[in-house]
């Protein structure tokens, strides 16, 4: 037994599963020059999945901000960019605007909302996005109750098109990854899961709860509304009672819930494994709905930290740098 | 005759032990006295004999029956009566109203609302007030009441006196001897070494969750007591 | 004298606000649980009304007779099987689990009837249809009177049930300090699960009262559950009476902004809601929830 121990962030195998993740990341961008469009057009799909996934979490599983109505910014970057392009604004440039617009949204709603808690705030969210999908519908430029399509994206040759489309959503995953990577690794992080596991205790040891919640409803608002656009640029084509639709957070609650609420690799897990059963099974319309909801109740009750927790307890070390260890100094 | 028997009895917060290895008796129509310091466990220990707080092991044995998997509002109608520190009463409910609620699904007995009334005579004129607007002692006379009012066999009082100004203490301590002479067994937490001596037939202290003396009041002296409260001697049995 | 037509079938409204609220608030001063099912529990109702209603023929108010006994029982078991669970699951698993049923029964009775929009309306007969004319411009339906007053009458009936019965007192009890509730005898399970039948039941009948006044279809559920949550904060929380006048409120904004323009009628109910929470008044009631139970 050694006298003297360190505190490090990170043991070899964790920074060999880093690595490797690095390098997936790279390989990824590699994508649409080897394969078909459809598959590049099924990855962004994905990949918009994923980042949804990962921002509901980062509410409900850092914040304890159960969210129903992430899908008021989902539609608001989409609409946002269709707005903006309006304007004149190059299509893909009105992407990541309508995502900083988002994040403008959420700053504006976050004194009312976030003095809700619990179920107040979920229905809250609700009511702001059926506020907003009923507002967009009486805009006759925004296509009303009809819907409306991104045309600047016409300008680019099908294939091409797809390409940049995954591309930019590629970049964005990378971007929410790297940014929800640093929330945890600084002293935010720290914080972050103290508040998760008791908000009380945290508050009364002077971690400043507000700040932090309001961070990540922001950033949460940020990601879903660039989401929102993405698939706006992926689909072409957006109605106010689906891209606003509460489905959306259905899909968000299922990949979180079964993937693993609360920790890092969880949300992608479930974003995965929710695409390949979109992908298999939703064909079976009502009766595919029908297993989504029970399976996340089952997942609620009986398994309620996600299927992440069944390899994560197993595995000896982080797959990432993002918890602390204590190893002997020397 | 050993109402309650406490068999290596462990209890957790969280993870951290609050109760190690707690195994005592009761006689039917004995009062005893849990004492200690603060977080020695005493609060813990009560709850747990309630109910109200998992065992994380040993035995509870009431009335020749092992208490495991048996609910606390279950043990309520066996005949264990719990006033919680703090009285915890009903706030939005009226003095009445709170004795109700507990004489809903109790026991047969000699309380109920008529009788409890008579015995705690104070209460009678504050029927009908939120319990919210109660002073503190009357509030402990109500908690009292209250369980009482299950006709319990086995009452745990946590915290006898704690928040009370002396004559409300004097009050309820009043109504202690009330229910010391109508036999009923009782096990009281009290901070105040004097009253938790004079009032009981035995002592239990409690030091960081073990149990540190146990034995009648009878001829203990009070050193004995105060160096078991502040742990200066092994544990003492008599 | 439009306006005041607009107000007078906005208090009418209320009545129909009112009575999906008072369950959902039951549940949330009882249980502290924002049941996200609410809407699509009372949209069941409907449909087994309907169901009852197209076999055998009878009038929609006659088929609640045996219809609410069924969702007593059904919201009993509820409780027990699964919302018992979640309870214990700490505070976001209620939130998930209720979503995840909403989804269940949404899409069951989407999978189980067909996505068509139907209405009780016409197996109501004159009571749906008639009215009272009170001069050029405004006039009173029956079917409004007569859901404000079953409003009334349902809310008050709790109300006494809550203040003079035995068994409204252990659910006060349970509301107020669930865990010293249990210290006294009182099992809280299963006063949970008799607050949970009833708040099924009335769900069912502002769900049937909705079905007879208007359209609905498998899909009309969150829009209840959000017009019940609106005018239950709107009312203030924890306050039955609170529900109908928030009901109220919420109805009359309605009908006016449908006065102005009626693409604005939900909208403007909407924007009234945001206001009131964004208010003092708002901004109190919160506080209040924040502060939980008194020592």
């Amino acid at each position: 037994m050694s006298d003297r121990w360190t505190v490090k962030r990170s043991g070899r195998a964790t920074r060999i599963s880093s690595g490797v993740f690095v390098l997936i990341g790279i390989a990824l961008f590699a994508v649409p020059l080897g394969f078909r469009a459809d598959v590049v057009q099924q990855l962004t799909t994905l990949c918009t999945l994923l980042i949804m996934a990962v921002m509901w979490n980062v509410l409900a599983g850092y914040g304890g901000l159960v969210s129903v109505g992430q899908q008021a910014f989902i539609g608001f970057g989409a609409y946002g960019t269709v707005f903006i392009a309006q304007l004149g604004v190059p299509a893909y440039l009105a992407v990541v605007l309508a995502a900083l617009a988002s994040a403008v949204l959420a700053v504006a709603l976050a004194p009312l909302l976030l003095r809700l808690r619990g179920g107040q705030f979920a229905v809250g969210t609700w009511v702001v996005a059926e506020a907003l999908a009923l507002l967009v519908a009486l805009d006759h430029d925004l296509g009303g109750g009809t819907g409306v399509s991104l045309r600047g994206l016409n300008t680019f040759p099908p294939d091409w098109r797809r390409a940049y489309t995954y591309w930019l959503t590629l970049a964005f995953t990378v971007l929410l990854l790297v940014l929800v990577f640093l929330l945890l690794r600084r002293r935010s992080g720290a914080a972050i899961q103290a508040i998760r596991d008791d908000e009380e205790a945290a508050a009364s040891l002077g971690v400043r709860i507000m700040p932090l919640k309001f961070m990540l409803f922001v950033l949460a608002g940020f990601g879903c509304g660039a989401a929102g656009a993405l698939t706006l640029a992926n689909t072409l084509f957006i109605q106010p009672q689906s891209i606003f639709g509460v489905q959306w957070s259905a899909y968000m609650l299922f990949m979180v819930l079964v993937g693993g609420i609360g920790t890092y690799e969880g949300p992608i897990l479930g974003a995965i494994l929710f695409f390949l059963l979109q992908d298999w099974f939703a064909q079976y319309g009502a009766w595919y709905l029908i297993g989504l909801g029970a399976v996340a109740i089952a997942f609620a009750l009986f398994l309620p930290r996600g299927l992440w927790s069944l390899a994560d307890d197993r595995l000896p070390f982080r797959l990432l740098p993002v918890g602390y260890t204590l190893r002997p100094a020397g | 005759m050993t109402l309650l028997r406490a068999e290596n009895v462990f209890a957790r917060h969280g993870l951290l032990p609050a109760v190690r290895d707690v195994s005592f008796g009761i006689a039917e129509g004995e009062v005893l006295a849990l004492i200690g310091a603060n977080g020695a466990g005493k609060t813990t220990l009560l709850r747990t004999l309630a109910g109200a707080h998992p065992l994380a092991g040993g035995r509870i044995v009431y009335d020749e029956s092992d208490l495991a998997g048996v609910r606390a509002d279950q043990r309520v109608r066996r005949g264990i009566a719990y006033v919680p520190e703090g009285r915890r009463l009903f706030p939005e409910l009226t003095v009445e109203e709170n004795l109700l609620v507990a004489g809903r699904r109790a026991r047969p007995g000699p309380w109920n609302l008529t009788t409890v009334l008579a015995a705690f005579p104070a209460l009678g004129p504050l029927r009908d007030r939120l319990a919210s607007r109660l002073s503190g002692g009357q509030q402990q006379a109500t908690a009292i009441a209250r369980a009482l009012m299950t006709n319990p066999r086995l009452l745990l009082i946590d915290e006898v006196s704690l928040g009370l100004s002396p004559k409300a203490v004097e009050e309820v301590y009043a109504c202690m001897t009330v229910l010391r002479d109508s036999g009923a067994t009782v096990v009281l937490v009290e901070q105040d070494l004097g009253r938790a001596l004079s009032t009981s037939d035995r002592v239990v202290c409690l030091l960081e969750g073990r149990i540190v003396l146990d034995a009648k009041t009878d001829g203990l002296s009070r050193e004995e007591v105060v160096t078991a409260y502040f742990g200066f001697h092994q544990a003492r049995r008599s | 004298m439009t306006w005041v037509n607009a107000i007078v079938q906005g208090i009418l409204l209320g009545g129909l606000y009112a009575l999906f609220a008072c369950g959902l608030s039951l549940m949330f001063g009882v249980m502290r649980i924002i049941n996200l099912a609410h809407g699509d529990i009372a949209v069941l109702g409907a449909f087994l009304v309907w169901s009852l209603t197209t076999r055998t023929g009878i009038g929609p108010f006659w088929a609640l007779i045996p219809a609410l006994p069924v969702m007593l029982v059904l919201g009993y078991l509820l409780h027990r099987t699964v919302l018992a669970r979640s309870l214990r699951g700490g505070p976001l698993t209620p939130l998930l689990t209720t979503f995840g049923l909403a989804i269940v029964i949404q899409n069951a009775l989407l999978q189980a009837y067909n996505p068509d929009v139907r209405s009780l309306g016409g197996a109501a007969g004159g009571i749906a249809t008639g009215s009272w004319r009170i001069t050029d411009q405004l006039s009173l339906s029956y079917l409004g009177v007569l859901i404000l007053a079953t409003a009334v009458l349902v809310l008050g009936g709790l109300q006494v049930m809550l203040r003079r019965t035995a068994f409204g007192r252990e659910m006060r009890a349970t509301a107020q300090d669930a865990d010293t509730a249990t210290l006294v005898g009182v099992p809280a399970s299963s006063v949970y699960a008799r607050a949970t039948a009833i708040a099924v039941a009335t769900a069912t009948l502002a769900g049937v009262f909705l079905a007879v006044r208007s359209i609905f279809d498998a899909s009309s559920g969150p829009t209840q559950l959000i017009f019940a949550f609106e005018a239950v904060v709107i009312g203030g929380l924890g306050s039955l009476w609170g529900t109908l006048w928030g009901g109220m409120v919420l109805g009359v904004a309605q009908t006016i902004g449908a006065t102005i323009d009626p693409q604005y009628s939900i909208l403007a109910g909407h924007l009234v809601f945001l206001i009131v929470l964004a208010s003092p008044h708002g901004r109190s009631l919160v506080a209040l929830r924040r502060e939980g139970r008194a020592a």
